[in-house]
């Protein structure tokens, strides 16, 4: 099983918290502004490797988190905390 | 066809030659559907299916083996009934045993907004030719006397759609009946090659890489599940996939016929039997995209808490494998197939949750399109510009997830 260690709340099982999303990135090549908007909305970098996304804590301190994830072996590699509460 | 007069498979396999007409990455069932029908029904023998390991290694290997077509958009419905078709005739076509078997699928309500939905859906699906009608619960036990309608008192049973014509079929049989055929014709199948990268000239796609040397091809056709985003990467293609893990598990045999597929609307899980007996058990697709292919005990313990509650039988039988595949999933829940932008590159992809029974229609329209260059009308609506055109395809509901 997965386990995000929060940063509030420490080492807990993924089932605790629900999937956010991952950070929109459009890519620099992209110049025309249509282009990008379609990129923005609908296109994934849906990356092999290290992706930044968020997760909420749900089942613990109810707080938004950033986690680094490798998508290939499924482990957290960091998680970063809001600081705006 | 039956296993009495079925021959041994026919396969033969050749070392890559540096150029081709046609060359497909991927060959699970959409890859090898493909390269058959170019071969039979267009004559284009000149092809090459570039498989990473070996067919059927994928998620062709992975799947729950259901066809259907109870789907909730027409466009949607005409496509999976024409897949759905072709099956029912599949084996007469290759001469293969895939182990095709007709059921009938029962997609269980629980409330009235979902009984309201499957009224919906029955609707639409008899109107776009796919024979749905909705039954009741005295029916619905008739034709599964296993089901607990009280759904262990927490989710009674309304109602269900049922879905006649639904089927299912054995994965493995299936992906090798498209190989043998395609290599009779003189399709090379190369496996354990993986490919690293796009041959290109300027904006067009000429070929591809691999460990083993560049292979060169007029059209490159992705047929990949789980790597698409890495693949179309190589061409500079952005696409609206996520890849998701899905699981699943089968328990041991129950030695009662159990013939019908049953899915339920509010749970999002379904189970039907194998042929060996084994119960056959799947559900929704783990929330955050992964590659890892890891299986975890909290999905057997929610999918376990779920199914057992409508289908109490379940809890004395023991779980004897539980795996789990990558599914591409798309913005917005259905397949993408066609042009990609970057010249010279076809995909077939976002193939999610509902691949296997898409194979026989994506492969011979696919065939199509690559053999006469026009899009067929059933491929229109699933061409990746419709997400530019805002004529997504929005239609999650009918995955069978969430």
């Amino acid at each position: 099983m997965l386990w995000i260690t929060c940063p509030n709340c420490g080492r807990r099982p993924i089932d605790e918290f629900a999937f956010g999303g991952e950070f929109p990135n459009v890519p620099e090549r992209l110049t025309d502004p249509d282009q990008r908007d379609v990129d923005y909305v609908w296109m994934f970098d849906n990356v092999a490797g290290i992706t930044q996304e968020r997760w909420f804590h749900q089942a613990g301190c109810r707080r938004w988190q950033t986690v680094h994830r490798d998508t290939v072996t499924d482990t957290v590699v960091v998680v970063e905390t809001d600081t705006v509460l | 066809m039956n296993e009495f007069v079925e021959t041994l498979l026919d396969l033969t396999w050749h070392e890559p030659k540096s150029s081709y007409d046609v060359v497909i990455i991927g060959g699970g069932g959409h890859g090898l559907a493909t390269a058959y029908y170019l071969a039979t029904r267009h004559g284009i023998t000149n092809v090459a299916v570039i498989e990473a390991n070996y067919i059927g290694s994928g998620n062709s290997g992975r799947n729950t083996t259901i066809i259907r077509a109870n789907y909730g958009i027409p466009e949607s419905i005409r496509f999976y009934q024409h897949s759905l078709e072709m099956y029912e005739t599949l084996e007469d076509e290759t001469g293969c045993w895939i182990m095709h078997n007709t059921k009938g699928l029962m997609w269980l309500a629980h409330t009235e907004t979902a009984m309201r939905a499957e009224r919906a859906r029955c609707l639409l699906n008899t109107a776009c030719g796919s024979e749905t009608v909705m039954v009741s619960p005295t029916e619905i036990k008739a034709l599964c006397p296993e089901v607990d309608l009280s759904g262990g008192g927490r989710y009674p049973v309304l109602g269900a759609s049922h879905h006649l014509g639904a089927a299912t079929a054995r994965h493995d049989r299936v992906v090798w009946a498209y190989a043998q055929g395609a290599m009779r014709k003189g399709v090379h199948v190369v496996q354990n090659t993986r490919v690293t990268g796009l041959m290109r000239d300027g904006d067009r796609v000429t070929g591809v890489q691999t460990a083993g040397g560049n292979i060169s091809a007029g059209v490159v056709l992705s047929a990949v599940g789980g790597h698409v985003t890495t693949i179309a990467s190589y061409a500079d293609v952005r696409l609206p996939v996520r890849t998701h893990p899905l699981q699943a598990f089968v328990t041991n045999g129950y030695a009662q016929t159990f013939d019908q597929i049953i899915s339920d609307t509010e749970l999002n899980c379904y189970v039907s039997q194998t042929a060996r007996g084994q119960m056959l058990i799947g559900a929704e697709f783990d929330p955050q995209p992964s590659y890892s292919r890891q299986s975890s005990f909290g999905f057997l313990q929610s999918c376990t808490t779920k199914i057992s509650a409508v289908l109490p039988f379940l809890k004395n039988l023991r779980i004897l494998r539980q795996w789990t595949g990558t599914c591409d999933i798309s913005a917005d829940f259905s397949p993408i197939m066609g042009e990609t932008g970057a010249d010279g590159l076809l995909v077939t992809t976002g193939w999610g949750t509902w691949g296997f029974k898409a194979i026989p229609a994506g492969g011979s329209l696919m065939a199509e399109l690559i053999a006469t260059g026009r899009t067929p009308e059933l491929l229109q609506p699933f061409s990746l510009n419709r997400f530019a055109r805002d004529h997504a395809l929005a239609d999650q509901g009918s995955t069978g997830t969430r």
